[in-house]
């Protein structure tokens, strides 16, 4: 096998399900990196370390976003004791992408601790973004102790219930969604059934060609419930997405990339600016993982996402902080 | 006047403390003992709770310190108590002072569960 194949991790449309070898094979690394472009209902995935060789034409499109998850504001373990400097340097790396994104998505986790100074510091480094607009869903970090009300009043204008809201650009529709408040003893994600109605009227409408991209804190696809990584009432949710022909679903939470198509949707998971986590089950637990420093910002990244109008196809390049 | 009764009430008073530390000091030394040592400790690791069941007799105070690197609550399932949330090393106490079994979990880690049974 060459190199190249190697770095190319090719889904079938027709995969349903995933067996745990296939799924180990669907994992890349943020050290990595990914490029995926979705085109057909097929993934096609590229490794970050063959960045030089893309066609810049072929990944233009229309609309372009960054995702950056996991900023952990607060935490100063061993891990990374500087987790303010890797979201400015994150920030950085999107202010230095030859095409700006339209906007940010921070899928959650904004704060360790809930404290408003953690949110603070976000919000100001955030300002040096060139891209204005944020958009947020809460992680189970950011809703410790009011069950979230404090990040709605901050992020929820203009939000339905917990904190989800959708909106439209360019053709294309934004779902954010909340599965991390009224957790269950034992349990794993919780969407609800009050979001879960929201969701159905919400999409009833749209066109099945409009091109769908859903992003909530946890997983919402079964990444390793033994560690909690999935969402229980997942499968529902997506039921309501059958329709659509291009479903993206984007997630932080587990601090490591992972992807995998299952029939029209496309799962994704997104690197933390804090700190990297275990694969699954290859540690006792999903705590922080201490990695040498000058390994550290090769495991945290961002997320850039473009969409190209016409092919219904995502983009989704992934690149570390180093 | 005034100053003579107050004198005379603090003086009272005093006496009285004496004598019920003199009591004290000979008969409650072992029940005070006892009480002393109704405590019980659990650590959380590897998120998890560490004993995951605890039996504790009635009046037993449970305290439970997070040793990870990330935050936990201690919840109980039933609403009986909650802790804020827990950095590294920061405890949560509870006094348990009625028998029953007392199910509880992480809030914001719900897969980590435990249980206090206390009789």
């Amino acid at each position: 096998m060459s190199q190249s194949e190697k770095d190319e991790i090719l889904h079938d449309h027709n995969h349903d399900g995933i067996d745990r070898r296939g799924f180990l094979k669907c994992m890349a690394w943020a050290g990595t990196g990914a490029l995926c472009v979705m085109q057909g209902g097929v993934l096609k995935s590229y490794s970050m370390s063959r960045a030089n060789e893309w066609n810049a034409a072929k990944m233009a499109g229309e609309l372009s976003f960054a995702q950056i998850s996991d900023s952990h504001m607060g935490f100063n373990k061993a891990a990374n004791p500087d987790v303010a400097a890797t979201l400015k340097a994150a920030v950085d790396k999107i202010n230095a992408l030859s095409v700006q994104p339209e906007f940010l998505l921070h899928t959650g986790d904004i704060s360790h601790l809930a404290r408003p100074e953690e949110f603070d510091t976000v919000d100001q480094i955030l300002k040096g973004a060139v891209a204005k607009d944020v958009f947020f869903v809460p992680g189970e970090h950011d809703v410790i102790g009011d069950e979230g009300k404090q990040y709605r009043d901050r992020y929820g204008k203009g939000a339905v219930g917990e904190g989800w809201y959708s909106f439209e650009k360019k053709g294309v529709h934004f779902i954010g969604l909340v599965n991390v408040v009224n957790l269950k003893a034992g349990g794993l994600g919780n969407l609800g059934g009050e979001q879960l109605e929201w969701l159905e009227a919400d999409v009833k409408h749209l066109k099945a060609s409009t091109p769908i991209v859903v992003f909530a804190h946890i997983p919402l696809w079964s990444v390793y419930p033994e560690w909690g990584w999935g969402t229980d009432d997942s499968a529902q949710a997506l039921s309501y997405l059958k329709k659509f022909g291009s479903v993206s679903v984007l997630n932080g939470h587990i601090h490591q990339i992972m992807q995998k198509v299952e029939g029209n949707v496309t799962f994704h998971t997104a690197a933390s600016t804090a700190f990297p986590q275990p694969q699954p089950g290859k540690a006792d637990s999903p705590g922080p993982m201490k990695v040498p420093a000058e390994q550290l910002r090769s495991l945290l990244g961002i997320t850039d996402v473009n969409f190209v109008r016409g092919q219904h196809a995502l983009a989704i390049v992934d690149s570390q902080l180093g | 006047m005034r100053g003579k009764f107050a004198r005379i009430g603090l003086a009272s008073v005093v006496v009285a403390l004496l004598s019920m530390f003199a009591a004290a000091g000979r008969v409650g030394g072992a029940a005070a003992q006892d009480k002393v040592a109704a405590t019980a400790e659990v650590k959380i690791d590897n998120f998890s709770f560490g004993p995951t069941a605890l039996t504790v007799p009635v009046g037993t105070t449970v305290t439970w310190t997070n040793r990870d690197d990330i935050p936990h609550t201690v919840v109980s399932t039933d609403g009986v108590f909650k802790s804020k949330a827990l950095d590294t090393d920061d405890k949560f106490s509870f006094v348990f002072t009625k028998a029953g079994t007392y199910p509880y979990f992480c809030s914001i880690h719900p897969k980590m569960t435990g249980t206090v049974v206390v009789q």
